[in-house]
C-alpha cells in the first residue's frame, strides 16, 4: 500500500469510526449539553464542590426518569479555580465550542458579572443559583437563590428583637459584601437600630486581630457578618479564640453555606443566627424522600447539603420544567414557558418563578447554629423578591439589562 | 488606657509574627545567600505537619514545636541534597529552582490533601484587660518570637556549631582548609533554615486557614523584612520586623486591613530608596 492510499483508506476509516465521538468534548447527536461552571478548587471550593455534586445528581435523577424531551442529558463541568479569568473563559467554551443548551454556575456575584455579559452576547441560557445581594435584571439571567429582602429582611428584626440595637458589619470586600452591608444597614436602621460600623475585608485577610479589638471597642450589642470564603474563616476562629463567642452574639449572611459549622468546633459557632431558603432539617415529605435519594448517591456520611447546593438543584428542576412546558432547549421558547410563572414542589417547599424578575418566590427561615447542626426557628411562607422587583420590571422592559444597586 | 495596652500587643503580636515568618528565610537567604521562592511552601508544609499529626491524635504543642520543624527539616535535607547544592553562589539561578519547587510543593500537596480549608482551633482559651479580650495564643506567639531570637543568637555567637556555619558561609574554601566539610554545613544549615520556616507555618495554622496555596501570603512580606533587615541576620531580622510590624499594625488600626498592608509596602518602599543596604547597612553594622 502507498502512503497515499493509506491516507485515504485510514482517514475514511477514522472518519467512519470517530464520527459519533465529534467533536471532541463528545456531545453525542442528540444530547442535550448542561453547563456548570463552578469553583472545585481554591478558596471557594467549599461552596463550588457541594454545588457540582447537586446538579451532578440532579441530572443523574432526570436521565434515570428517560432525560428531556426523550434525549438524555450530558454535564460539562469547567472548573475555573476560583479564578476570574478562567470564568470568562470557560463561559466562552461553554456557549460557543460545548453549545450547551444551559449554563449553571457563579458563585460570587464577582464570578457572576463576568460571565453574565460573556453568556448574553452568544445567546446562552444563564442560571445563577446562589443568594446573593440582589437587583439583577436580565431577561438571559434567572437569579434562583434568595435575596436580602427575602433573608437579611427577617434575619435583622428577628436578630434585633432578641439582642438589642447596635450593630457591627464585618463584610466581605467585593459587590456582594459592599452591597449586601447596605442592605443591613437599611433593615437595621428601618427597625430602630443603628449600625457602629461597617469594615470590609479582601477576600486573602486572614489576621482579624485589631478588627475584634475594634469591635469591641465598639460595643455593639451583635455583630453580622458578610465574609466569604476559606480565609475568612479564621474570623471566627479569633473571634471564638479572644472569647468574644460567649459575649457579643453573631448574624451571618454568608456562614454555613461553605459549611464552616462543620469545620468550625461546636464551641466556635453556637448561637450564630442564619437565614436561608434550605435547611437540612426543613420537615416536609418531599426533603425526606430528597435526602434519603441523595445519601443513597453520596453516602449516609455526607457532611450537609448546603443552601447552595439546593439552589443548584431546584434551579436545574425549574430549567428542566420550563424545557418540558416549551418542548424545546431553544433559548427564547425555554424562556418563555419559565416566564409563565413555573413552579415546582422543591425540598425547600414550593418554589416558583417571578415572572417580572427572573427571581424566585421560596420559603425563607431562620436557624441557629448548635453543635454543628443547624436548628430551625421560624418559617417565612412564600417570600417575594422586593427588593428586585422595587426596581426591576422586565415583562415591561424586557431590554433592560443591568444590576440595580441599593441607594443607601 | 485598656486600649492602649491593647494596640501595645497586638502591635507585639504583629512584629513577632514578622519575626517568625521570616526566621527561616533570614538563615537561607540571609546567610547562604539562596533566593528562596519556596519559602512560603516550606510553611504551608509545616502547617499540613500540624494538621496530620492531630489526625494522629498527636498533642497540638507536640506537633507545633517537634513534629513540624523536624518533618519540614527534613524535607530540606532532601531538597539541599537534590537541587539547591547545584546552586549556590548562583543566586538567579536559585531563584529559578526555588519557584519551580514551590510548584512543585503546592501540586504534591495539592494532589495529596485536597485543594481545601484545612484549620485547627486556637488551643488556650482568652484573657481580659479591662473591657478588652485576647486570645491567650497571641502571647504564645510572641514568647516564641522572643525565644527565637535568643537561640539564634546563642546558637550563632556562643557555640562552635555556629562559629562554624558563619566562617563556612562567608569562606568555604578556607574552611574546607581547616578540615571542615563544607558541604555538610551548607546541608545542616539549609535544614535549619527549613526547620525553622516549618516551625513558623506550624505556629501560624491555629490563625490562618490551611491550604496549599497559603505561602503565598507570607513569602513577599518575609523577604520584604530579611531585605529591608539588610545583612546582619539577626539585628537586621529583629529591626526590620519591629518597624514593618508596628507601622502595618498602627495603621490597621486607624483604618482597616488593606492600608495596613499598604502602609506597610510604602514603607519598605520609602526605607529602601533611603537605605538600599538595608536597615543593618547603616545602623548596628557590626551585630550579628
Amino acid at each position: 500500500m502507498d502512503r497515499r492510499s493509506f491516507i485515504k483508506s485510514s482517514g475514511a476509516a477514522m472518519a467512519g469510526t470517530a464520527a459519533p465521538m465529534f467533536p471532541l468534548a463528545a456531545l453525542a447527536a442528540d444530547d442535550i449539553g448542561i453547563g456548570s461552571i463552578h469553583d472545585l478548587s481554591g478558596g471557594l471550593d467549599i461552596y463550588g464542590k457541594p454545588m457540582v455534586d447537586a446538579l451532578t445528581f440532579a441530572i443523574e435523577e432526570q436521565n434515570a426518569a428517560g432525560g428531556l424531551l426523550g434525549r438524555k442529558l450530558k454535564l460539562f463541568s469547567y472548573d475555573p479555580q476560583s479564578s476570574m479569568q478562567m470564568y470568562a473563559q470557560f463561559a466562552q467554551q461553554a456557549a460557543l465550542k460545548d453549545k450547551v443548551a444551559v449554563v449553571h454556575g457563579g458563585i460570587t456575584s464577582a464570578s457572576r458579572e463576568v460571565i453574565r455579559p460573556v453568556l448574553n452576547k452568544h445567546k446562552a441560557l444563564y442560571f445563577y443559583n446562589t443568594q446573593y445581594e440582589g437587583g439583577v435584571c436580565d431577561r438571559g439571567t434567572f437569579s434562583t437563590g434568595v435575596t436580602p429582602a427575602q433573608t437579611v429582611g427577617k434575619l435583622i428584626p428577628y436578630a434585633m428583637k432578641k439582642w438589642g440595637k447596635k450593630i457591627y458589619i464585618v463584610a466581605a470586600d467585593y459587590n456582594y459584601g459592599q452591597i449586601t452591608s447596605q442592605w443591613v444597614k437599611k433593615f437595621a436602621l428601618e427597625n430602630g437600630g443603628s449600625i457602629a460600623s461597617i469594615d470590609f475585608f479582601p477576600l486573602d485577610v486572614t489576621n482579624f486581630g485589631p478588627t475584634i479589638s475594634k469591635i469591641e471597642a465598639a460595643k455593639p450589642d451583635m455583630v453580622v457578618s458578610a465574609l466569604v470564603g476559606g480565609a475568612h474563616m479564621s474570623f471566627y476562629r479569633q473571634w471564638a479564640a479572644a472569647g468574644l463567642t460567649k459575649k457579643i452574639p453573631l448574624a451571618s449572611t454568608t456562614f454555613a453555606v461553605g459549611n464552616e459549622h462543620i469545620v468550625l468546633s461546636a464551641e466556635e459557632a453556637d448561637g450564630f443566627l442564619l437565614s436561608y431558603n434550605y435547611f437540612e432539617n426543613i420537615d416536609t415529605p418531599e426533603n425526606k424522600a430528597f435526602k434519603a435519594r441523595f445519601h443513597k448517591r453520596f453516602g449516609a456520611d455526607y457532611p450537609n447539603i448546603t443552601e447552595l447546593a439546593m439552589g443548584t438543584y431546584q434551579g436545574f428542576k425549574l430549567w428542566a420544567e420550563g424545557v418540558k412546558k416549551a418542548g424545546s432547549v431553544e433559548i427564547g421558547k425555554v424562556t418563555t414557558a419559565l416566564e409563565s410563572g413555573i413552579s415546582i414542589n422543591a425540598p425547600s417547599g414550593k418554589v416558583s418563578i417571578d415572572p417580572a424578575t427572573h427571581h424566585c418566590i421560596l420559603n425563607v427561615s431562620i436557624a441557629e447554629v448548635r453543635n454543628k447542626k443547624l436548628n430551625i426557628l421560624q418559617t417565612f411562607q412564600q417570600q417575594s423578591p422586593i427588593d428586585t422587583s422595587a426596581v426591576c420590571n422586565l415583562t415591561r422592559n424586557p431590554k433592560d439589562n443591568q444590576q440595580y444597586v441599593i441607594k443607601a | 488606657m485598656d486600649l492602649a495596652i491593647i494596640v501595645l500587643i497586638q502591635v507585639l503580636y504583629a512584629v513577632a509574627s514578622l519575626v517568625i515568618i521570616s526566621s527561616g528565610l533570614a538563615v537561607i537567604f540571609g546567610m547562604m545567600k539562596v533566593i528562596n521562592l519556596a519559602h512560603g511552601e516550606f510553611m504551608m508544609l509545616g502547617a499540613y505537619a500540624v494538621i496530620g499529626s492531630l489526625r494522629l491524635g498527636i498533642n497540638l504543642w507536640v506537633a507545633i514545636f517537634i513534629i513540624a520543624p523536624i518533618a519540614v527539616g527534613v524535607v530540606g535535607v532532601v531538597l539541599e541534597r537534590l537541587v539547591i547544592r547545584r546552586l549556590y553562589g548562583r543566586m538567579i539561578d536559585t531563584m529559578l529552582a526555588t519557584w519551580g519547587l514551590s510548584l512543585l510543593l503546592v501540586g504534591v500537596v495539592t494532589s495529596v490533601a485536597g485543594n481545601t480549608t484545612a484549620g485547627v482551633s486556637a488551643p488556650m482559651g482568652s484573657f481580659s484587660v479591662g473591657a478588652y479580650s485576647v486570645s491567650s495564643y497571641t502571647l504564645v506567639i510572641i514568647g516564641v518570637a522572643v525565644a527565637l531570637g535568643l537561640a539564634i543568637r546563642l546558637v550563632l555567637m556562643h557555640t562552635q556549631l555556629g562559629l562554624i556555619a558563619r566562617g563556612t558561609m562567608q569562606k568555604p574554601d578556607m574552611a574546607n582548609a581547616l578540615g571542615i566539610s563544607p558541604s555538610l554545613v551548607y546541608s545542616v544549615t539549609f535544614a535549619v533554615g527549613a526547620a525553622l520556616s516549618g516551625l513558623a507555618g506550624a505556629l501560624l495554622a491555629p490563625l490562618t486557614g490551611v491550604v496549599p496555596t497559603m505561602g503565598g501570603a507570607f513569602v513577599a512580606k518575609a523577604f520584604i523584612t530579611v531585605i529591608g533587615g539588610g545583612p546582619a541576620i539577626l539585628a537586621g531580622l529583629v529591626s526590620a520586623s519591629t518597624l514593618f510590624g508596628a507601622i502595618n499594625q498602627l495603621a490597621t488600626f486607624a483604618t482597616t486591613p488593606v492600608f495596613g498592608e499598604v502602609a506597610l509596602l510604602a514603607a519598605a518602599i520609602v526605607m529602601l530608596r533611603m537605605l538600599p543596604q538595608g536597615i543593618t547597612g547603616r545602623f548596628f553594622r557590626r551585630s550579628l
